[in-house]
């Protein structure tokens, strides 16, 4: 189809290229120092953005190290193949899936729960305390909160007896899935509320007013005014959420997992990390790579698209 | 004022409760961490809830300080931070600049190719074979120059840019200022409030960025602080299962090398949760 286009469309160009290239040149000349600007811009955008985007054909390749994606011999969907009939594999995506879900069930919430919460406070210095203190996990790195809580959950060191368990929960493969929850949300819930307190904060001041008129108490207030002045953002951030379904996070888990609970740990982000750069099955994990990040693009697509059918406004 | 109902005294009071435990939540393991690296040995072995350090001793702290690898990992991690921000905060301002003039020829599908990196990327193998094959494996460049400019940011960026009347420009143009002359004196100065944000953000992510250490860092002598910390973690854990160390000797070295390397975040966190929270701001009104 593009072929049929394109004669016409050539034709037209070789009337006019003389007077086209010269109207060019000097819409560049004028724009010179604006691409001068751009040009870092562009060499990063193209060189770490895109060419890695064209190493995906490697999944289709059967690459090697010594040679590069052009001199290597295609393969098909061979690498799909195979690692569709992995076990690791699969493993790996029913991890993903489950500790993703039980992530967006709890985690997804948290925030919106606590900063409804930290409204409803009146003690304005009470409020800037509590917000100081959760804020800080935030931004201390995954390695050093996984350190942490090594040590606070460990048997000997830690409260691990303190609280009836014999085990730590980081070395149970019962408790490892539910300790990646909830060392998430002790890590980001406080965070979180930024975004909502925000967009508490712009709520018309006038339809509370309205509403205690009516005789709505603070619960209803909250009910009736807050939750769906701030649905709209609520809407936006699970639309970003849920494309990012297969993801995670590396660091997390790269830190906090162990031979004892890889069975239940194993997520693609690991996997990829550990067949592609340990094994150096490049192909392989380029495959899985692609895999995650079209499911992700394709749920965010079809979120978007829900939620717009639903009549809310979407991210496009 | 309307006297309040026994029943909303009650949630005020419960809601204060709850908050005040959240945040003790919060703050106990950094505590408990703190107490460990002051602990003797006996102390630490006790377990339980650490209200104080058991056995005060600094022992830990002079046996991580004195190793030459955890003043190394400073260095290196110092000069990712840096240099990474620096060079982020001027290549992110340049392409949101530049991405603004609507009447510059071939803006709008740049600009749709820089959203779409949001959404899709070529994932960690094809990245990491681009890095190896730019022979940047095993430089602390492999730390900054992939994560150099984010679309985000640079989105960021351009919607505090808009707020700037184009009459500043114009007039500058009228001097006969060129765009690089009007980027540098005007327009870079004036971004001052979203470019701290963008910083501080930048910072604190190339400080704690791990994954791209793991990845591309082999020489111990590059190591960043999380890549160092990681080792001492596994490389403990195998010498206290192996019987070379006692736990203590673990626990204790790895709490206080976990403090010495969160004490830069400390020490700016005032900052940055009074810019992050702005940065924040600006990214929800645009999205």
């Amino acid at each position: 189809m593009s072929h049929q286009v394109k004669v016409p469309h050539g034709a037209l160009m070789n009337t006019g290229s003389k007077s086209r290239s010269s109207a060019f040149m000097k819409s560049f000349h004028k724009h010179k120092y604006y691409y001068v600007l751009l040009l870092p811009g562009i060499i990063y955008f193209i060189l770490f953005k895109y060419i890695p985007m064209g190493g995906i054909a490697i999944a289709f390749q059967d690459f090697r190290i010594a040679g590069n994606v052009f001199d290597s011999p295609w393969a098909g969907l061979k690498w799909f193949n195979i690692l569709f009939e992995s076990p690791d594999f699969w493993t790996a995506l029913r991890n993903t899936v489950i500790i993703s879900f039980y992530k967006l069930l709890f985690n997804f919430p948290a925030p919106i729960i606590l900063a409804l919460l930290l409204n409803e406070l009146i003690n304005g210095a009470f409020k800037r305390i509590v917000q100081t203190i959760i804020y800080f996990p935030h931004f201390v790195s995954w390695v050093v909160l996984g350190s942490i809580l090594f040590s606070v959950f460990s048997v000997d060191t830690g409260v691990t007896k303190w609280l009836g368990l014999s085990t730590s929960p980081i070395m149970n493969p019962e408790l490892f899935r539910g300790f990646l929850v909830g060392s998430e949300m002790w890590k980001e819930v406080g965070w979180g509320t930024v975004i909502y307190l925000a967009a508490i904060a712009g709520v018309n001041q006038e339809l509370y007013e309205a509403a205690k008129i009516d005789g709505a108490n603070r619960f209803k207030l909250v009910l009736h005014v807050t939750l769906p002045s701030i649905a709209s953002t609520i809407v936006v951030l699970l639309i970003l959420r849920t494309g990012q379904i297969l993801n995670v996070g590396f660091d997390q888990i790269f830190i906090l997992y162990n031979p004892l609970v890889y069975n239940v740990a194993d997520v693609l982000d690991t996997y990829v990390y550990r067949v592609g750069l340990t094994m150096g099955r490049f192909s392989l994990a380029t495959a899985a790579g692609l895999f995650q990040a079209v499911v992700g693009l394709c749920l965010l697509v079809f979120t978007n698209w829900l939620v717009k059918r639903m009549g809310e406004r979407g991210l496009w | 004022m309307i006297r309040k109902s026994w029943g909303e005294r009650t949630f005020e009071a419960g809601n204060m409760l709850l908050l005040a435990l959240l945040s003790l939540v919060t703050l106990y393991p950094l505590w408990h961490e703190i107490s460990i690296s002051l602990s003797s040995a006996a102390g630490a072995m006790r377990g339980g809830l650490f209200l104080f350090p058991r056995g005060f001793t600094l022992d830990a702290y002079k046996s991580v300080l004195s190793s030459s690898f955890i003043w190394l990992a400073y260095r290196n991690s110092i000069f990712v931070a840096v240099v990474g921000t620096v060079l982020h905060v001027l290549f992110t301002a340049t392409t949101a600049y530049a991405l603004n003039k609507r009447g510059l020829p071939g803006v709008k599908a740049m600009t749709l190719l820089l959203i779409f990196t949001m959404v899709f990327s070529g994932g960690m193998i094809p990245t990491y074979l681009l890095v190896k094959s730019l022979g940047l494996t095993n430089t602390l460049w492999a730390l900054i120059f992939p994560g150099m400019i984010s679309a985000f940011n640079v989105i960021v960026m351009q919607s505090f840019m808009r707020t700037i009347p184009e009459e500043v420009e114009e007039s500058a143009m009228m001097d006969g200022a060129n765009p690089l002359r009007i980027f540098f004196t005007i327009i870079m100065p004036l971004c001052k409030p979203v470019i701290a944000t963008i910083a501080l953000w930048e910072c604190v992510g190339l400080w704690n960025n791990f994954m791209q250490a793991l990845i591309y860092l082999n020489d111990k002598k590059l190591f960043t602080l999380p890549l160092l910390l990681k080792e001492i973690i596994a490389g403990q854990q195998l010498a206290t299962d192996s019987g070379q160390f006692t736990t203590f000797a673990a626990e204790s070295a790895i709490a206080a090398t976990v403090i010495v390397s969160i004490v830069p975040i400390l020490a700016v966190y005032p900052f940055l949760q009074k810019y992050f929270m702005k940065g924040t701001m600006l990214g929800s009104v645009k999205s």
